[in-house]
């Protein structure tokens, strides 16, 4: 346990000492502000509307500007996702110092939970600048909070699940380039796996459906946590995990 | 304190090593000889526990490689090739990542920091980013590394590559200081290095270990057999050469150059035979003038060659 946070730590340190993280949370807090300022002002829009032709009852903040909102975020997930994850192991293998993390008194299961845990701990930070712009509808308004706490939790889990496959990619290549473009296409892939279920009703459209994020993202975006969409997720996330493992035992065989 | 046995790693269908074994006892420093490519990094990666032999046992301490890597791990220092240092890092938060690494207790981790880094010389740099270091304060930031947990064992991948004559002067005399202790395998392409820091000598070559010995007696198995260098005028070369040749005690005479009359031979002896005041005896009886008369040690060097040449490489170890 010590040597997961140890491993934990030091991937935060060279996130933090390098521009990457500073730059994710800046790309986010721009493309999210971005979506968040378009949501509220459709929300305006529509709200002045209404009142023009009288009704008089609120119109449902959770369900006209969160929902939508926390959908975006998976999405803008989906871009950076393979930016935080690309340089777990690739990094090490290039400079050589996974010869100092494999000949320490570590085991790899350690070592792996570690860099995931941080690249999840990152990825957390970047979710609270949304947290941020969420506060202002907080303060002028009263949205329930439950169903935003099972947004964010869907979120981390699906970039927990997101995370583990990237970080299996990056030990495959010690070049970050490739690892990040494989795991952004891993990525899109799981995302547009969804459009075949909308027309097809064969068996693979359908296992198509099931493996993509988006499907099992969306009821937590709507407050709703499913046990079958977190079986999903954490069964992906030690999908990836486990690969990792495997890829980094074999990394000894043939080295 | 490490024991080899018939260790053989393939890659696919290339043979890295083959077969090779050895011993090093508690506190010597063995140098692992042998040409790029020869296996040396291979041995040492097996050692450490980065890779698994395709066969054959290695044990460091008592421990096997592959039964008990976390024991073999806590007892290696390894310093690779390349330091494997985080450029990001400052070296104390480095130092101290490795210390966590290597399971020193957080009490004793702050002065084990300061032993290494003081030890190491790099206690002056020790707040700046190991990425603005030079090349020669990285390598001793590697060694640091290495022996912050005051490993039983320390391996060391060619620790004096790429540095300055001064550097490779400091490093070694810091490897050096770090005998009794320790127990080192260090592995090197360049000969003086052997002679000046090792107690023992494995020379490696294409796989297979082609002679293991202590480094004096490696390079007094071939100085018994003693050449001396001569120069004579005052005859033809065919006719000094045949006198020289009757020598009591020579094995070969080898011309090689003439120069104003001057003739240069060398004359190679019998192991154990001292010739050199019979061959000048035997040039002054015939009237000979001698200019010179002068014996050749044959170096490491030579011997190095000697057993790694590429035609007879098994002739060479089995002398």
């Amino acid at each position: 346990m010590n040597n997961v946070i140890t491993i934990c730590q030091k991937e935060l340190k060279s996130y933090f000492a390098s521009p990457i993280a500073y730059l994710l949370m800046a790309m986010f807090a721009i493309v999210f502000g971005f979506f968040f300022w378009n949501a509220v002002g459709y929300f305006v829009n529509v709200s002045f509307q209404s009142q023009a032709m009288g009704r008089s009852f609120p119109m449902d903040v959770n369900e006209m500007i969160i929902r939508p909102l926390l959908m975006n975020v998976s999405v803008i997930g989906l871009f950076l996702i393979p930016l935080i994850s690309m340089r777990l192991f690739s990094e090490e293998k290039r400079s050589g110092t996974i010869e100092l993390l494999l000949t320490s008194p570590l085991h790899d299961a350690e070592i792996i939970i570690g860099k995931w845990l941080a690249a999840v701990a990152l990825y957390g930070c970047i979710l609270l600048i949304s947290g941020l712009n969420f506060f202002f509808l907080f303060a002028y308004g009263k949205p329930d909070w439950k169903p935003l706490v099972i947004g964010y939790l869907g979120l981390v889990l699906q970039a927990g699940a997101l995370l583990a496959i990237g970080a299996f990619v990056s030990t495959l290549t010690r070049n970050q380039i490739i690892a990040g473009s494989v795991t952004f296409s891993i990525c899109l892939l799981l995302w547009v796996f969804e459009w075949v279920a909308g027309y097809e009703t064969s068996t693979w459209a359908s296992v198509m459906g099931y493996m993509s994020v988006v499907r099992h993202f969306e009821p937590f975006s709507k407050g709703v946590m499913d046990t079958r969409d977190a079986v999903y997720f954490a069964s992906m996330i030690f999908l990836g995990l486990f690969l990792t493992a495997r890829s980094l035992e074999s990394l000894r065989w043939r080295a | 304190m490490i024991k080899v046995e018939g260790l053989t790693k393939r890659y696919g269908r290339n043979v890295a090593v083959q077969g090779i074994s050895f011993e090093v006892e508690k506190g010597q420093i063995v140098g692992f000889l042998g040409p790029n490519g020869a296996g040396k990094t291979t041995t040492m990666r097996i050692l450490t526990c980065f890779m698994p032999p395709t066969q054959g046992t290695a044990r460091v301490a008592g421990f096997d490689v592959l039964e008990a890597p976390m024991q073999v791990k806590q007892r290696i220092g390894y310093l690779p090739e390349n330091p494997p240092v985080y450029p990001e890092m400052e070296v104390e938060e480095y130092l101290s990542f490795v210390g966590r690494l290597k399971g020193i207790p957080s009490a004793e981790l702050a002065k084990r920091v300061d032993e290494v880094a003081e030890r190491c010389s790099v206690a002056d740099v020790r707040k700046k980013l190991i990425a603005k270091l030079s090349k020669g304060y990285r390598q001793r930031v590697g060694l640091a590394q290495a022996i912050i947990h005051n490993p039983d064992v320390l391996i060391l991948d060619e620790p004096t590559a790429g540095l300055d004559p001064k550097q490779i002067h400091e490093t070694r005399d810091l490897i050096r200081s770090l005998a009794g202790e320790h127990t080192i395998i260090l592995s090197t392409h360049i000969l003086p290095e052997v002679e000046q820091t090792c107690d023992h000598v494995v020379i490696i070559t294409r796989g297979s270990i082609v002679a293991t010995d202590s480094v004096q007696n490696l390079t007094s198995r071939l100085r018994g057999q003693e050449a001396v260098a001569v120069q004579v005028s005052g005859a033809d070369e065919p006719v000094i050469r045949q006198r020289l040749e009757q020598v009591a005690g020579v094995s070969r005479v080898v011309a090689r150059d003439t120069h104003n009359g001057l003739h240069s031979f060398e004359v190679e002896s019998l192991p154990g035979k001292n010739v050199r005041a019979e061959v000048a005896r035997a040039v002054v009886e015939s009237g000979w003038n001698l200019s010179e008369l002068r014996a050749v040690a044959l170096s490491l060097e030579d011997v190095f060659l000697e057993l790694t040449a590429a035609e007879k490489p098994s002739e060479g170890a089995k002398q």
